[in-house]
Formats: C-alpha cells, structure tokens, sequence
C-alpha cells in the first residue's frame, strides 16, 4: 500500500465541477420559486382594476350584466360581497367546530403518547390530512344537505372545512405540546395541581403562541378550498347569512366566473383578493410564531 | 446512628422499592427516617436510585407509565399513598434540577401558583404577604420588589432557582424536595443558594439530592449513599465523611467512582 506523502492541489477540473455543481443547485432552487412568482404577477397585472370599493360592498353580477359591461368596454359591475360574506360565515363556523376539538385531541395524543388507542387516533389523523377534499365534499352532502338541511347549505359547508381543519388542528397542537418542556409540567403537578388545571393553566397558555399558528394555518388551508363547498355550500347570487341555506364562498365565485366566459376578469380579481388574504393570515401566523419562540 | 428528634418522624421510609416497568427496581427496599429542620442529603452516582426515591415523596414518580411501588413513606404520620397525590403535593414542595418558572406568570403570580393554579382564592393582603414573605425567605424581596409584575423569565438563572424555592415554601410545606437544585447554576449563584437553603432548615426541612460530594459535605446534617437502587449508608453527614462505615461509600467519597 502506498502511503501519500504530500497532498496535491486541487485541480483545475475540481473547481470547475465544484462550480457547475452550485450553479445547478442555485438554478433549481429558483425553478421553486419562479411559478409563484409569476401567478403574484399576473394576478396583480391583471386583477387589480376591479380592486375597488364597489368589488367589497356589491354582490357577484349575473351574466347579462357582465356581457353588457363587456360589450360596451366597461368594466364589469358588481363584487363578491356574497362570497366574502359567505367565506367567513362557513370558516368561523367551521373553526368553532375545529378548534375544540383539534386542541383536546391533540392534547390528547401528547399527553397519552404510547398508548394504542392514541397510536390509532394519530395514524388516522394523519391520514385523513391526505383524504381528497372532494370526498369531504360528499361527506358533507350525505350528513348534512340530505339529513340536516334537507338541502344545500352553508352549514354543511362549513362541516366539510371543518373535518379538514380538524386533524391540521390536532397535529399542530400536539407538536406545540411537545415543544413545552417536560419540567413545567412536572411543576405544576409538585404544586398539587390537577390534571385538567394543568392542561388549562400551564399547557395551553405556555403553548398558546404555537397554537394560535396552528389554527391560522388551518383556517388560512380551508379558506382557499373549493371542492368541498361545490356540493355543500353549493354557491349563491345573494349575501347569505342562515346557515340553512345555500351560501357562496370567494373561491366558489371564482369557479362560477371561470365558467362564464364574460366573467373572465374578476377571476383575477378575486384570485388575487383570496390570496392576498391567505398570504396576510400566514404573515400573521409567522409573526405569533416568532414572538412565541422569544 | 441517628438519633430521632421527636417520637414521629417527619418522613418514616419503610421497606420501599420502586421499578419501572419489568426492569430491575430503581429503589430496593430503602427503610430511613427523616429528621425535621435540617437537610438530608442524598447522594450517589447516576442512576443510582436517589431521584426515584425524592420523587416518591410527592409521588411525582406516578407520572411515569408502569411504576410500581412496594413498602410505605409516612410523612407526620399519615402513609403517603393511602391519600389523594393532590393534597401530598400540596403538602410537599418541590424545587427541580433547572429552574422552572411558569413562563407565562409574573413573579408575584408565579410565587402564588401553588394557590392561583389550584383556584385557590385569597385576599390582597394575603396574596402581597404571601408574596413578600416568600420572596425575603429566599433573599430576593429587595432585589425584585419593584418588577413584581414582570415575568419570572427575565431574572438570571440563580434568581429563578430562588424564585422556585420561594414558590415552594409559599404553601408552607412539610417537607422541601430538592432535586439536585443548583446543577445548573453557575458556581456564585450555587453558593447563594447553598447559603438560602442552610437558612431555610431553621424552618422547613430539606431533603436534597445531590451529586456534588462538596455540596452534601458543605450544607447537609445527615447523609444518605445510595448505591444501585440500595440506601447503603445514612449516618450524620461529618461523621459519614470522616468515618464511612461501608466500604462502598468509602469508595465513593474518595472518587473511586461516580
């Protein structure tokens, strides 16, 4: 065996390949980034001249309005106060259910980790987070619309997102459990406090800055979801608030617009309206986040 | 041998083993009584058996799955496991490895989390004579009396540590647990403490779990070795580190191993 005496220095085909290798590297990285790049783009080129009051204040236009407004080169009158309204109606609604539910469950799992019946519990949540939002769609419709309702409605909707935010919810509650040191718990238990004060008092109010994260980032997912309020919520012409009744949603209006050949600009517009919106929620989640972990 | 204060003592340990799962016992049949108003330190190397046995005191060690626990603690009398672990744990206080303040409390609050967490309603005036009380046993009432309603997170770590202490005797307990309480500290914040917690035996008494030979020999009255799960000797703290009468604690005190 021959032992090396001296080390030789790195060639010049090292270096090139080094340098190729990062430039591939940085080239790919930029492919992630460009589409939402370009979507940001294009929906502010395109949808910003519908931005106005009237886009917050009216209610979508039916199609004969559109087509005039069309016709005679005019923008396209009328909002989507009804699918704002009926966002918010169907996902404060659907946090009021998941919320309660997500946080006991996750605390649930953290505190009850090795058990079976907890093992269980996380498997299925884990793979309901992967179950296709249309099928919740169809969830919604065979408990509520044909057995509650008794027709399309708001309230089924709201289900639908709600079976959605739940195991987003649990699993962001039991990560933000974990994250609690061991030793606080452990005194409040020296205190001789019990179990649900502990969790009530100690857990939940150290873990609050995660949890509010979690249900941001939840209700910023189902905010933007369409396929589960095609056949629950179903869609309305007017601002909605029985939740009876069938209600409209912003990315339901979206799909009503794209399937209306003269509504084609306010797709842009209240493209751009969800994501903007969606994008704040997340600046804010990230920005409790931070303050939390300090 | 010692020789008991009173004809109860405070803590009477009798036959006591406790294992964790199918494992081998953590604690092996450990009989010891525990004098009142002076510091019992017990010491060993890792694993030896001496926190499973603090932790058994308040019964914290029922937190972990599959305990089980063989013989009895009578803390004043009354058998530690024949009554509810909330109402042991308000009688028994507890200071931890590192300092643990409750983050989201203020210091005023967190000194009074043994009341406010378990809905225990007081008057103002309790509530500041509490506070005030609590905060000069353990030597901090001048140093923080004006950030009272800042969060506990911001003080140094030797100053949480006091904080902790001062949350602990706020219930007045029967007995302080220590669990190795200045192993965070750095060395000027673990004398400050040494010196509280020799101050506080004129009071409470102090049970003390240590690895630190230097910390048993300065602060303690009494000493236990413990040696695989096995109370090996408890004798007079002076007279165990001049005259250890089992080989293994000899072995032990001139760092042999550990």
């Amino acid at each position: 065996m021959s032992i090396p005496t001296r080390i030789e220095p790195t060639s010049r085909r090292r270096l090139v390949r080094d340098r190729v290798v990062r430039l591939g590297v940085i080239m790919v990285t930029l492919l992630t980034v460009t589409p939402i790049i370009l979507i940001i783009v294009k929906l502010i080129v395109r949808g910003y001249r519908q931005l106005n009051i009237s886009f917050f204040t009216e209610i979508s236009p039916d199609t004969f309005q559109a087509m005039m407004a069309v016709s005679n080169g005019d923008m396209i009158p009328g909002g989507i106060l009804n699918g704002i309204t009926g966002t918010l109606l169907m996902t404060l609604i659907a946090s009021a259910i998941a919320i309660p539910v997500g946080i006991t469950s996750g605390v649930y799992l953290y505190d009850k980790h090795s058990t079976r019946y907890a093992a269980m519990v996380r498997n299925i949540t884990e793979i309901m987070q992967g179950v296709p939002s249309i099928i919740l769609g169809i969830i919604g419709y065979l408990w509520i619309v044909k057995n509650v309702t008794n027709g399309f409605s708001a309230l089924a909707g709201s289900v639908a997102l709600a079976i959605m935010m739940v195991p987003l919810i649990t699993k962001s509650t039991e990560e933000t459990m974990k994250m609690i040191p061991e030793s606080l718990r452990e005194a409040a238990f020296a205190l001789g406090v019990p179990y649900h004060r502990v969790i009530l008092k100690v857990l939940l109010p150290t873990g609050l800055s995660g949890l509010m994260t979690g249900i941001l980032l939840s209700f910023s997912r189902i905010v933007g979801e369409t396929a589960p309020l095609l056949m629950t919520a179903l869609g309305s012409q007017l601002v909605n608030l029985n939740i009876e009744k069938p209600t409209s949603a912003v990315p339901l209006l979206v799909w009503e617009f794209y399937n209306d050949p003269n509504m084609v600009d306010l797709i842009w517009s209240s493209s751009l309206f969800l994501m903007i919106f969606v994008l704040f929620i997340n600046l804010l989640s990230r920005r409790i986040a931070a303050r939390g972990s300090n | 041998m010692i020789q008991q204060q009173d004809n109860i003592p405070l803590l009477d340990i009798k036959d006591l083993s406790i294992a964790y799962g199918e494992g081998p016992p953590a604690v092996k049949n450990v009989s010891a009584a525990v004098n009142r108003e002076a510091i019992t330190a017990i010491m060993g190397p890792s694993g030896c058996g001496k926190s499973t046995l603090l932790r058994a005191v308040n019964r914290l060690h029922e937190l972990y799955p599959n305990v089980s626990v063989n013989g009895s603690i009578m803390l004043n009398g009354t058998n530690i496991f024949e009554i509810e672990a909330i109402d042991l744990r308000r009688r028994v206080g507890m200071v931890f490895q590192r300092p643990n303040p409750f983050p989201t409390l203020s210091i005023y609050d967190n000194v009074l989390a043994g009341y406010k967490l378990n809905g225990i309603g007081l008057k103002r005036d309790e509530k500041d004579h509490i506070v005030e009380s609590s905060l000069s046993s353990v030597y901090m009432w001048e140093e923080v009396k004006d950030s009272l309603h800042r969060r506990g997170t911001f003080l140094s770590g030797g100053q949480q540590q006091r904080l902790c202490i001062a949350r602990a005797i706020a219930f007045n307990p029967e007995v302080l647990l220590l669990d190795e309480p200045t192993s965070a500290l750095d060395p000027v914040a673990t004398s400050k403490v040494e010196d509280l917690l020799v101050e506080l035996k004129k009071e409470y008494s102090l049970l003390l779990v240590t690895h630190n030979m230097g910390q048993a020999a300065r602060i303690s009255d009494y000493s236990m070795f413990m040696y695989m799960g096995e109370l090996v000797e408890y004798d007079i703290t002076t007279k165990m580190f001049t005259k250890p009468s089992d080989k293994r604690t000899e072995a032990y005190l001139t760092g042999k191993f550990g």
